[in-house]
C-alpha cells in the first residue's frame, strides 16, 4: 500500500515533493484534475487530513487551484509551472551540494565529475 | 472534544491511571502509545464509559460520561468475544436492531471491502476474519467517536494493512475522531493526526505526528523511545 515514507520528514511535504516531480515529468499535465481528497488519501495510505494539508499548500503556492463544487487542478499558468520545475533544480543541486561539502569535495570537484559521469548521456536531447 | 481533569484510576491498590489531564480534539486521528502496562486500554475504558475513574473528571462534548455515552461512542475491544453462533449477516442485523446510528450499506460497501462472505458463522471465521468483523462492526456505526484497543494486535500484515485502509476510506474526519491504541507504530503512524505517549499510567507527551517529523526529525516510535529514555534518565 501507498509509499514509503522517510521518518525524518513531514509526511505532507513528501506528498508535495511527490506530486511536484510528478509535474516536472509531465505525468500530470496543466489543468489535470486531482483525485479527491479521501481517493487520494486511500491511495498513498495516509490519513485524509494530510492530504488536504497538501491541497491546500500546494493551493497557497498557485501549483493547483480548487474550483467551487469541481474539485482540485493543476494550474495552467505555464510560468508558474516552469518556475516549479526551476525551484526543483535548484533544491536538488543544493542538498548535492552540500553532501558533497561534507565529504570535502570542492566544488570544481564537482563539476568535474558529473561531467565525466554524465559523458554521452545527454547526447539524445 | 475529550476532556481528562486530573483523572486517577485505581483496581484495588494497583494505580493505572494517576493525576491525567488531557484534551483530544475533534476530527483527528489519535494514536496512544507506550509500553504493556502503562495504561492505554484503561484510558479508552475509561472513555467509552466502560469504567468509572476513581478520581477526577471526564467529559466528551461537555458531557460527564457515563454508560449512556454509548450513543456517541463505537467501542472495539482488545477481546476476542462476538456471538459465535450468528453468522456475519446476523451479528450486522443485531448491531443495527442495537444502535441506531448503525450503518447498513456501509456495512455491506465494507463486507465487500474486506473481501468476507456475509454466510459465515463468527465461529468458523479465521482469526484474521474475526479482526475483520469487529473492524466491519465498530466503522459501520456513524458514530462521532471511535475508540479501538489494539485492532491490529495479533493480525497478520495483510489484514493490518487492510484494516488501516479501510479506516482511510471509511472513516469520515469531517464528522468523527478516532482514537486508537497500537504497537504496530510503524504501519500506523502515516494515518495518525496525534500520538499520545503514556508511562506507568502517566502522560509523558502529546504531539502532532507531522510536528515530531518536522521539529525533531523523528518518527513517532523513535519519539516514543527517545521519551522513555529522558523519563529514565531524569529519574535516576
Amino acid at each position: 500500500m501507498g509509499i514509503d515514507f522517510k521518518p525524518d520528514k513531514p509526511i505532507y511535504q513528501q506528498i508535495m515533493d511527490r506530486i511536484s516531480s510528478e509535474i516536472i515529468r509531465g505525468e500530470r499535465q496543466a489543468g489535470d484534475k486531482l483525485t479527491s481528497v479521501r481517493e487520494y488519501a486511500v491511495e498513498v495510505g495516509v490519513n485524509a487530513n494530510t492530504i488536504q494539508r497538501v491541497y491546500r499548500e500546494l493551493e497557497q503556492m498557485e501549483i493547483v487551484e480548487s474550483r467551487r463544487g469541481q474539485g482540485t487542478f493543476i494550474t495552467e499558468k505555464q510560468e508558474r509551472l516552469h518556475q516549479l520545475r526551476e525551484d526543483m533544480k535548484r533544491q536538488y543541486i543544493q542538498s548535492f551540494i552540500s553532501d558533497m561539502q561534507g565529504m570535502g569535495f570542492s566544488v570544481h570537484e564537482m563539476i568535474d565529475g558529473i561531467r565525466q559521469s554524465s559523458e554521452g548521456e545527454d547526447n539524445n536531447d | 472534544m475529550i476532556k481528562f481533569d486530573a483523572v486517577y484510576k485505581k483496581y484495588f491498590l494497583n494505580v493505572a491511571i494517576k493525576d491525567f489531564s488531557i484534551t483530544l480534539e475533534k476530527g483527528n486521528i489519535i494514536g496512544i502509545i507506550g509500553e504493556n502496562g502503562s495504561g492505554k486500554s484503561t484510558l479508552l475504558r475509561l472513555i467509552a464509559g466502560l469504567l468509572n475513574p476513581s478520581k477526577g473528571n471526564i467529559t466528551v462534548d461537555g458531557e460527564h460520561v457515563s454508560r449512556e455515552i454509548r450513543e456517541k461512542i463505537a467501542y472495539l475491544t482488545d477481546q476476542d468475544y462476538y456471538f459465535p453462533y450468528f453468522t456475519i449477516r446476523e451479528l450486522m442485523n443485531y448491531y443495527h436492531s442495537q444502535f441506531s446510528d448503525f450503518n447498513i450499506t456501509k456495512a455491506e460497501n465494507m463486507i465487500d471491502f474486506l473481501q468476507l462472505d456475509p454466510g459465515t458463522k463468527i465461529g468458523h471465521l479465521s482469526k484474521g476474519n474475526r479482526g475483520r468483523v469487529k473492524f466491519l462492526m465498530t466503522i459501520s456505526r456513524n458514530a462521532p467517536y471511535i475508540i479501538m484497543d489494539e485492532p491490529f494486535s495479533g493480525l497478520d500484515p495483510m489484514v493490518r494493512a487492510s484494516i488501516i485502509k479501510g479506516l482511510i476510506q471509511f472513516v469520515d474526519l469531517s464528522r468523527q475522531t478516532v482514537i486508537l491504541t497500537t504497537h504496530e507504530l510503524k504501519e500506523v503512524e502515516s494515518v495518525l493526526d496525534e500520538a499520545v505517549v503514556l508511562k506507568a499510567g502517566r502522560l509523558l507527551a502529546k504531539s502532532s505526528v507531522e510536528q515530531i517529523r518536522e521539529e525533531l526529525n523523528m518518527s513517532v516510535l523513535e519519539w516514543m523511545e527517545h521519551l522513555y529514555q529522558e523519563e529514565k534518565r531524569l529519574k535516576a
